[in-house]
């Protein structure tokens, strides 16, 4: 609020900074540097997004909320099938590709909100590990539910989802998800859910409604678990509800912690980087959650707080830094 | 300012307060001294609406709290310094005191001068993580957050708990001078002689409900006063 004019240059850069990535990705895509690989590769960074989406998704629970939640599955998974029945009711009707995939996004992710309504209500009554509990459960009693409607195409395989999604849509999609979650963590909002996790007696001492505030949170987060859902449902075309089971939550939640919770650059980069790494070493696929939980305690007993910790990226400050206009070294994080 | 008829109020099948009726007027300190598990905290928690009263009134300067939200409470005036402090670790001092002005942040900017300018050691400590306080610069903060609600009373729940004897005395004369300024204070302490030494009236609670009240200073000189809770 103090520097609006500073603040507005920052975003710009940073949209610039956006811009230039993208950039370099459509080069590297469009000249073919990959040769045959360049629809896999594109593929994998198409994983990515859609992973980065749900693990920051999660950090507004885990990290701005400090609740832990293991049933983010759930959440994917009912906006995944969502975005899917709904772009599969407005197909073939002139609607154009991108419309039709974001009011598929906007569907599955109010979708997965209100469901995040509905379970945080009584869920979040609960503290630590009852509200984990009770989140497995309810990503279960979904898959399971799923396993049973015909709309959803049973226990056997829905495909045939309109291929709406690419590297270029999911990219963009991904980067608004994400400002906008950076912008709520940033907000009152954000402060005042900080706040709650911090000392709930204390905030609700200074007139906060806990319970509102947390509900809001969990429903933003399942919210955008909802979207990232849709991406994926519209990139993989086919999906089957035991997709979204325990280990699903369980990877995204790994991919929180080892990126830091707290931190939403941990989460992009965190999700970036683990989402690629199973299909960049395919063959070692199998061990994939060995690698996981090994990466894991060494994160713990090395660097507790994740790997960024609770550190955000600044692209104003790193370019203050390289100009040599930072006079004092700020210490990371807000 | 605030009056309590008839409170009962229980936890599952345990009945913690029985018929509690306690009266408040503008301007005075009156405690509220019992033993420990008596049902002080409980009262407080009631009154700010943390915890669901069965039955009775709770009449706070008009307002029935009982129909009120939680978080609409402190926007009536009423601000509650929790028992054990709760201040908010991971942020500054200052951070802290802007949490306070939450519900209201017109003024908040001179509030937060009068504020630093009553506890002078936390200007100093403006940037510091609150965490890093010590017990006694904690509650300073904590005193400091509920005034920062430009409240009409106060309900400080056990302000010297933890605190060195130099310090209770020194939180005990913070109280006394946030009184002078006009604001009422209900006092819940374990602390009875200090808190009696400050205090208008008081009520004595055991087992939830009250058994002695008067004048603090009759209260003071009280046998059965001075044998269970003096020491004397």
């Amino acid at each position: 609020m103090k520097m609006p004019k500073k603040m507005k240059l920052s975003y710009l850069l940073n949209f610039l900074g956006l811009v230039l990535l993208f950039s370099i990705f459509v080069l590297m895509f469009e000249s073919k540097i990959f040769g045959t690989s360049t629809t896999y590769i594109k593929g994998i960074f198409t994983t990515a997004c859609y992973t980065i989406i749900m693990v920051t998704s999660l950090n507004l629970v885990v990290g701005c909320m400090g609740e832990f939640s293991l049933g983010h599955a759930g959440f994917v998974s009912v906006g995944a099938y969502f975005s899917a029945i709904t772009s599969n009711a407005l197909a073939g009707r002139g609607i154009p590709d991108l419309l039709l995939l974001i009011i598929a996004l906007i569907a599955g992710g109010l979708a997965a909100g209100l469901t995040g309504i509905l379970v945080g209500i009584p869920a979040l009554r609960l503290r630590g590990d009852y509200l984990a509990i009770v989140t497995v459960a309810f990503a279960e009693i979904i898959r399971v539910a799923f396993c049973n409607f015909e709309i959803t195409g049973g226990g056997k395989t829905m495909s045939g989802i309109a291929k709406l999604a690419d590297f270029y849509w999911a990219f963009w999609i991904m980067v608004i998800c994400v400002t906008v979650m950076f912008m709520y963590v940033r907000s009152r909002y954000g402060r005042t859910v900080k706040s709650i996790r911090e000392d709930y007696i204390a905030a609700a001492a200074s007139g906060i409604n806990v319970t509102y505030y947390k509900v809001l949170t969990f429903a933003v987060a399942a919210f955008f678990a909802g979207v990232g859902g849709g991406l994926y449902a519209h990139y993989m075309t086919a999906m089957i509800p035991t997709n979204f089971n325990f280990n699903y939550s369980a990877e995204l939640l790994s991919e929180v912690i080892i990126g830091g919770t707290g931190s939403l650059t941990g989460s992009v980069i965190g999700a970036a980087f683990l989402s690629s790494l199973p299909e960049l070493m395919r063959q070692f696929s199998t061990y994939r959650m060995l690698a996981y939980s090994i990466v894991l305690v060494l994160v713990m007993i090395f660097r507790p707080g994740g790997i960024f910790g609770t550190w955000e990226f600044s692209l104003t400050r790193l370019l203050e830094r390289v100009a040599g206009k930072a006079p004092k070294a700020q210490k990371g994080g807000e | 300012m605030l009056e309590i008829k008839e409170l009962n109020v229980s936890y599952g099948a345990v009945h913690a307060i029985h018929g509690v009726s306690i009266k408040v007027n503008d301007g005075e300190i009156v405690s509220l001294i019992g033993a420990n598990g008596a049902g002080k905290t409980t009262i407080l928690r009631t009154i700010s609406g943390l915890k669901k009263a069965d039955s009775g009134e709770i009449i706070f300067d008009g307002a029935d709290l009982r129909k009120t939200e939680p978080s609409k409470i402190i926007s009536l005036k009423l601000a509650h310094v929790p028992e054990g402090r709760h201040i908010f670790p991971d942020m500054t001092v200052e951070e802290n005191l802007e949490m306070g002005a939450y519900a209201d942040a017109t003024n908040a900017e001179a509030v937060m001068e009068d504020v630093y300018e009553r506890f002078p050691r936390l200007k100093e400590r403006r940037k510091q993580l609150a965490g890093t306080l010590s017990g006694g610069e904690q509650q300073m903060l904590a005193v400091g957050r509920a005034l920062m609600a430009q409240p009409k009373m106060i309900l400080m729940d056990e302000p010297s708990m933890g605190l060195s004897p130099l310090l209770v005395k020194e939180i005990f004369s913070i109280i006394k001078e946030v009184n002078k300024k006009g604001i009422t204070i209900l006092l819940v302490e374990q602390n009875a002689k200090m808190a009696l030494s400050i205090s208008d009236r008081a009520y004595v609670l055991e087992t939830g409900k009250i058994t002695i009240e008067g004048p603090a200073q009759d209260l003071l000189n009280d046998e059965r006063v001075k044998k269970a809770y003096l020491g004397q």
